[in-house]
């Protein structure tokens, strides 16, 4: 009897597994012979490139100090790490035998061309909306890269989430097909905006909270997600800048890497400024548009905190203090005795630059603007405290600021967080500050940082000095 | 008062505690190896160690450093008895006018004593926030090289006062 109940059950389970393996079955796409560059139409080639720096497609798709697109970086996942695919027009172990067909399938559906389930670690729940046009112009710029024969490492995924099958599972739940669909209410301008937001640039991939599958939380879009270490802030309603962002803030930002009223770009987004240099002012301007849109309207109330940051900002170029602590660092009292080593160190390790008065984006940020302290968490600013902001590579001008690591004690670091946040937030301390800096030092946050370059629009005297030599 | 170990040696010092690392190493204990460049913390002339880890000196105020251990360019060895970064350095002639140099070695020597078996792509990582205006760069990079190569033979230690 209990024999038979085993049997039953050993045939339905594999009834089932058949089942879903007819289900989530994909063919191969064969392979083609990678065409010739010359086949395709440069100008359409052009359009590629930049939509594919729109898409970031270099940052992830490179190792470091590797050949760009040949993939081999590591995704840090809460399930392992996934890493990234080679997709130079390597016939073995690039996408040069991929048609266009199968690229298309790889963008809007998650499967590569010999039918396997893709990890949504590349964001085809994004792509997914892209057009004909658009796949075709990336697929050109793709296939007329260098070629680089290169072997990715396997990924280093936990089971169950090493099974390829369960994906289509995923795919099912989560993945909604493309194309986008034009909102007829709406400006043409939001529209383009709202295409490449929730498509190629994929923004929401870091801004928005993952569900324990890995997937966005559909009911918080752009609540604030995480990246690499970083808090990716929310960009809804609960947008933490102590300033309200509008479409002409957003513009600047993104046009420029930096904004006056909210700071320089840095940890991830840092890259994705880089990138975002070679798109078209209108593309920008309608990405500005609808994300605007999704910020909302700031309340009465967050106007007026708004405007006394700025003039508490403000104030302080004028006056321009030169870092005494005992005309800086007076701030509110923080439980405990961590306010008064706190108040020190801010007034002699941090007040020197960023409240020096030097116009942004090689000057600090006056803290009072500073959208990381009034942030969940205090991650972003352990980061930048530790590893600094690095210099561009190539002598390129760009926002630095030097690293603290070897300097602070996790101590010293947890006491001037605690400061910095009863200071400049009217939020309550942040909990676990110690463990966050902890998590950092050890690496069991991993952290990448990345120089800030691309930046532009500075102002024409880059350095103090005002007179030759 | 800021108790301060540079070298080995305690010191008590009367400077302000918001005072920066570098000017009490220059101005109150004639250690001068380490450099004023840019003072923003960009250049890294000034670079000294701190518990063995580079720190640029010249945006460090001493209150951090109470209780730890500060080693100079002057602590890696000396005039007879130079340390092995620096025997790399002088065998290699890495410096032009020398001004980055004693900054470009605290940065070599706190990468190498955390591990003396390193690549080039991790000591131009390194270096990188280092800047030398001569353009001696790729001496130096020989200099760090041979002084990798010195600090795992036995004789690493025979000089120097690393910790």
């Amino acid at each position: 009897m209990i024999a038979r109940t085993i049997a039953a059950c050993l045939f339905a389970a594999a009834v089932i597994v058949a089942a879903y393996l007819a289900l989530v079955r994909q063919p191969t796409i064969d392979p083609i012979t990678a065409p010739e560059h010359a086949s395709f139409d440069p100008a359409l080639v052009r359009h590629g490139e930049k939509l594919a720096a729109l898409g970031n497609c270099n940052v992830c798709h490179t190792a470091p100090a590797g050949k760009i697109f040949a993939g081999g970086r590591a995704l840090i996942t809460p399930f392992g790490a996934v890493y990234s695919t080679n997709i130079t027009p390597d016939p073995e172990t690039g996408i040069g035998a991929w048609s266009e067909t199968a690229f298309r399938r790889a963008m809007r559906e998650g499967v590569d061309r010999a039918g396997r389930q893709l990890y949504p670690a590349f964001p085809y729940d994004h792509f997914t909306l892209l057009t004909d046009e658009d796949d075709k112009a990336l697929y050109a710029y793709l296939m007329t890269r260098e070629p680089v024969r290169t072997v990715t490492p396997a990924n280093d995924l936990a089971f169950p989430y090493n099974m390829r099958l369960l994906l289509a599972g995923w795919q099912l739940l989560f993945l909604q097909r493309g194309p986008y669909h034009r909102d007829p209410g709406q400006s043409e301008q939001w529209n383009r905006g709202a295409y490449l937001v929730e498509g190629l640039a994929h923004c929401s991939a870091c801004h928005t909270p993952r569900n324990a599958l890995g997937a966005e939380k559909t009911g918080e879009r752009f609540a604030g997600g995480e990246s690499e270490g970083w808090t990716a802030y929310a960009l809804n309603a609960r947008s933490p800048a102590p300033v309200p962002w509008d479409a002409d803030s957003l513009y600047d930002y993104l046009r420029n890497g930096w904004q006056a009223a909210h700071g320089v770009a840095r940890g991830p987004m840092a890259a994705v400024m880089d990138n975002l240099g070679s798109t078209d002012d209108a593309d920008l301007r309608a990405i500005a548009t609808y994300m605007a849109g999704i910020l909302g309207e700031p309340t009465p109330q967050r106007r007026r905190q708004g405007d006394a940051a700025l003039a508490k900002a403000r104030d302080a170029d004028r006056t321009s203090t030169t870092g005494s602590i005992d005309t800086m660092g007076q701030g509110p009292t923080v439980p405990g005795n961590d306010n008064e080593l706190g108040a020190k160190l801010y007034g002699s390790a941090c007040a020197g630059c960023h409240e020096s008065g030097r116009p942004l984006p090689f000057g600090g940020l006056h803290l009072a603007l500073s959208t990381p302290i009034e942030g969940p968490n205090a991650r972003n600013i352990i980061n930048v405290v530790l590893a600094g902001i690095p210099a561009a590579p190539g002598g390129e001008p760009s926002p630095v600021m030097p690293g603290f690591a070897g300097a602070f004690s996790d101590q010293q670091l947890s006491a001037l967080l605690a400061y910095l946040r009863a200071r400049f937030s009217d939020k309550p301390q942040w909990t676990d500050i110690a463990k966050e800096v902890r998590d950092a030092r050890t690496g069991a946050r991993p952290v990448i940082s990345y120089p800030s370059h691309g930046i532009g629009a500075a102002p024409a005297d880059v350095s103090e000095r005002m007179s030759p030599w | 008062m800021v108790k301060l170990t540079v070298n080995g040696r305690q010191h008590e010092l009367t400077a302000d505690p918001d005072t920066p690392l570098l000017y009490v190493l220059r101005d109150e204990l004639a250690l001068n190896g380490a450099k004023f460049g840019c003072g923003l913390g960009q250049c890294g002339a000034c670079t000294v160690m701190v518990d063995g880890k580079a720190v640029l000196s010249c945006i460090t105020p001493i209150l951090l450093l109470e209780g730890r251990q500060v080693t100079t360019v002057e602590g890696l060895g000396t005039h007879d008895n130079p340390g092995p970064m620096q025997r790399a350095f002088i065998a290699e002639q890495a410096a032009q006018c020398g001004y980055c140099i004693a900054g470009m070695m605290m940065r070599a020597q706190a990468l190498l004593q955390n591990n003396p078996r390193v690549s080039d792509a991790d000591i131009r990582a390194a270096l990188q926030p280092n800047l030398c205006r001569c353009g001696t760069h790729m001496r130096i990079l020989r200099a760090v090289r041979r002084a990798a190569r010195l600090m795992q033979t036995a004789d690493a230690d025979s000089a120097g006062n690393s910790q």
